[in-house]
C-alpha cells in the first residue's frame, strides 16, 4: 500500500515552486496568451479587440486563405506519407533488428538511428547539396540504377511536382529512427517464451509476427501515429532549411508551421503581422487538440481493450 | 511449409546439435539483404559530406566519391592525394565556431540541469505528499506533453522581452527547461512512486530532512529514469533551430545549429566552406553518439516502454 505524507507548506512551496514557475511563465502562459492575441488586431497603430475577425480573414480573404488551405493540404500530404512510408519501414527494420538470432543487431540499431541524432540544418543542407544537379550525387546514383529518366529538368527541389515529396522524403529518412526505436522497444519487451510456444505449435516467422507480435505492439503503433500527427504541425525546420521561409517553388512546400513563421515574423518583402500569426497558431492548436483528444478517447481505449 | 519444418528441426530430440539446413541459412541471410542496403542509405550522405569537406572545390566536383587519400591503378599503381583544408580555414575565418559551440554547450547543459533539478523536486512532491490540488497540478504539468510550445512563440517573445532576456542565453535555457519539464515530470513521478516507503521512512526516523531524502536517497535510486529524461531532451535542445531563430538570433548568442543555418545561407555557393561547416557541426554529435549509442538508445527505449 502506498501512503502519502502530509507536507509542510514551505516544503511544498520549495519543491513545486521552481518547476511551476518556469513551466507557467515560459510554456503555459505564452500558449494561453497566444490564443487571446488571436482576437486582437493592430488598427491604425492601436491594438484593438476584433473578435473572430482574424479567423474570418484567414478563411475568407484570398491573400490568407489560399496560403492556409495550401499549407494544410501539404501538412496532410506530410502526415499521409509519414504514415505510409516512415512508420511501416520503421516497423520492418525494428522487426528485423529485434530478432534474437540476428548477427550485428547492435551495429544496425546504432546506424539506423544515426541520422535522427543530427540537426535538421545539417541533414537539410546535406541533402540539398546532394540533390543539386551541379554536384549531381543523387542523379549519379539514379543513373547508376538506370533511373535517369525520372530526374526532373528543373532539379528535384526546383520543380513543383517533386519539391514537396523530396522534402518529405528527407524528413522521413531523418526521423525514421524514432518509430524504429519505439517499435524496437515494444518488440523486445515481448516475452520470448510466448514466441517459443508458438514456434513449437508450428507457427512460422511470418504468422508469429502478424498473429502474436503485431497485436501486442498495436498500442505503440497508436503512439507512433499520434506523435507523427503532432510532429507534422511542428514541422517547420525541414522546409525553412531546404526551401527558405517562402517555401518555394511558388509555395509548393509550404506547411502551416512555415506559414505561421512567415506571417508572424515576416520575410523578405512582407510585413510581419503578429496577430494573424497567433490566429494561425490558434488554428493549429485546435487541430492538434482535436487529434490528440480523438486519439485518447477513441483509438487508444479500443487498442487497450482489445 | 519448408520454413516450418526447418524451424522444428533445430529443436527436435534427434538433432541435439542443431544443423543448419539450406532453408535456415537463407532465412538467416534475408534480414541482412534489407539491413545492409538500408545502413548504406543511412550513412552514405554523412560519408559524402565528410569526405568532400576535405577537398578543394575542383576535386569535390570532379571526384566526389573517393576519399582525399586514395589509390589508382591507371598508369600503374599510385596514391591519389587530394586533401585540402581550405574549407575549414574559411569557416574558422568567417564564423565564430568556438563561440557557437560554447553557446550550445551552455544552453544544453544548463537547460538539462534545470529540467532534472526542478523536475525531480516537483515529482518528489507529487509522488510523496498528498495535498490539495495535487491531481490538478499533475494534469496541468502533463498538458505540455502534446502541445508544441512553439505555437506560443509570439507571446513568448513579448514575455522574454518584458523580462529583459531577449537575445540572451538564459531565454533559451528557460524556454527549453519549460518544454522539457512535462515529460520529465511524467517519467520521474512514475519511477519515484516505486521507491519503497520504508526506505524513506527509515531515513526520516534517523532525522533526515525532506531535501536530504530527495537528493541523497531517492535521486540515486532512480538514476535510470534521470538518464532517460536526459536522453529525451539532449538532442532536441542541442539541435533546436526555432527558438534560437526567434528568441536569440544575435551573433553573440548564436548556437551551433543557428550559426550553421546563418553561415550556410550566407555562403551557399561556397561549397568547400559549406561542406566544412556541415562536417564541423556533425562531428561532435557523431563522436558522442558513437561512444554512448548503447546507453543512449536504451535510455530512449526505457522511456518508450513506460
Amino acid at each position: 500500500m502506498r501512503t502519502t505524507k502530509r507536507a509542510h507548506w514551505h516544503h511544498l512551496l520549495i519543491f513545486i515552486g521552481p518547476a511551476v514557475l518556469i513551466y507557467s511563465v515560459f510554456l503555459a502562459l505564452p500558449l494561453v496568451d497566444s490564443l487571446r492575441l488571436s482576437l486582437y488586431s493592430r488598427v491604425d497603430g492601436e491594438v484593438v479587440f476584433v473578435g473572430l475577425q482574424n479567423f474570418d480573414k484567414l478563411l475568407n480573404n484570398p491573400f490568407f486563405s489560399e496560403r492556409f488551405w495550401g499549407a494544410l493540404k501539404h501538412n496532410f500530404a506530410w502526415f499521409v506519407l509519414f504514415m505510409a512510408i516512415q512508420n511501416p519501414v520503421g516497423l520492418l527494420l525494428a522487426a528485423l533488428v529485434s530478432s534474437p538470432k540476428l548477427k550485428g543487431a547492435a551495429f544496425y540499431r546504432t546506424v539506423i538511428f544515426t541520422p535522427t541524432t543530427m540537426s535538421i540544418v545539417i541533414i537539410g543542407w546535406a541533402w540539398t547539396l546532394m540533390l543539386n544537379p551541379l554536384w549531381g550525387i543523387v542523379n549519379d546514383i539514379l543513373n547508376f540504377f538506370r533511373l535517369g529518366a525520372i530526374i526532373p529538368s528543373r532539379g528535384w527541389l526546383g520543380s513543383e511536382d517533386t519539391a514537396l515529396i523530396v522534402v518529405i522524403l528527407v524528413g522521413i529518412w531523418q526521423y525514421i529512427g524514432l518509430p524504429f526505436v519505439l517499435f524496437l522497444a515494444s518488440l523486445t519487451a515481448i516475452d520470448e517464451e510466448l514466441i517459443e510456444a508458438a514456434r513449437v505449435d508450428g507457427a512460422t516467422g511470418w504468422s508469429i509476427f502478424w498473429r502474436i507480435k503485431f497485436p501486442l505492439i498495436l498500442p505503440t503503433a497508436g503512439i507512433v501515429a499520434i506523435l507523427t500527427f503532432v510532429g507534422n504541425f511542428s514541422a517547420f525546420d525541414n522546409v525553412y532549411v531546404m526551401q527558405g521561409s517562402t517555401a518555394g517553388p511558388d509555395y509548393g512546400t509550404d506547411l502551416l508551421g512555415v506559414f505561421f513563421y512567415r506571417t508572424a515574423f515576416g520575410t523578405l518583402g512582407s510585413v510581419p503581422d503578429l496577430y494573424m500569426g497567433t490566429t494561425i497558431a490558434t488554428v493549429m492548436f485546435g487541430i492538434i487538440l482535436t487529434g490528440v483528444l480523438l486519439y485518447f478517447f477513441g483509438i487508444q481505449q479500443r487498442l487497450i481493450r482489445d | 511449409m519448408a520454413v516450418q519444418v526447418d524451424a522444428k528441426q533445430g529443436y527436435s530430440a534427434e538433432n541435439l546439435v542443431p544443423t543448419k539446413s539450406w532453408g535456415q541459412r537463407i532465412s538467416a541471410i534475408i534480414p541482412h539483404l534489407i539491413l545492409i542496403p538500408y545502413s548504406l542509405l543511412a550513412l552514405f550522405p554523412l560519408f559524402i559530406i565528410i569526405v568532400n569537406s576535405l577537398k578543394d572545390r575542383r576535386d569535390l566536383f570532379r571526384t566526389p566519391y573517393i576519399p582525399p587519400l586514395w589509390f589508382s591503378f591507371e598508369d600503374g599503381f599510385h596514391f591519389v592525394y587530394i586533401f585540402s583544408s581550405s574549407g575549414y580555414q574559411q569557416v574558422f575565418e568567417r564564423a565564430n565556431v568556438l563561440l557557437y559551440f560554447g553557446n550550445s554547450i551552455v544552453v544544453t547543459s544548463a537547460a538539462l540541469f534545470l529540467i532534472l533539478l526542478t523536475g525531480s523536486m516537483i515529482s518528489f512532491a507529487l509522488s510523496e505528499y498528498s495535498f490539495w490540488g495535487s491531481r490538478f497540478l499533475a494534469l496541468y504539468m502533463a498538458l505540455g506533453i502534446m502541445i508544441p510550445i512553439r505555437l506560443g512563440t509570439v507571446s513568448l517573445i513579448g514575455i522574454v522581452r518584458f523580462l529583459g532576456l531577449y537575445n540572451s542565453l538564459p531565454a533559451l535555457i528557460l524556454v527549453y527547461a519549460a518544454s522539457g519539464l512535462p515529460i520529465a515530470v511524467f517519467v520521474l513521478t512514475e519511477y519515484m512512486r516505486q521507491v519503497p516507503m520504508e526506505l524513506k521512512d527509515a531515513a526520516r526516523v534517523d532525522g533526515a530532512s525532506e531535501y536530504r531524502i530527495l537528493f541523497t536517497l531517492v535521486m540515486p535510486v532512480i538514476r535510470p529514469a534521470l538518464a532517460t529524461v536526459l536522453v529525451f531532451n539532449m538532442l532536441p535542445i542541442w539541435n533546436g533551430l526555432w527558438f534560437p531563430l526567434t528568441l536569440a538570433p544575435n551573433e553573440k548568442v548564436r548556437t551551433v545549429t543557428l550559426g550553421l543555418s546563418a553561415f550556410a545561407g550566407q555562403y551557399k555557393t561556397d561549397w568547400t566552406a559549406l561542406l566544412a561547416a556541415l562536417t564541423l557541426a556533425m562531428i561532435p554529435v557523431l563522436i558522442l553518439y558513437g561512444i554512448f549509442s548503447r546507453q543512449f538508445i536504451s535510455g530512449l527505449t526505457r522511456g518508450a516502454v513506460k
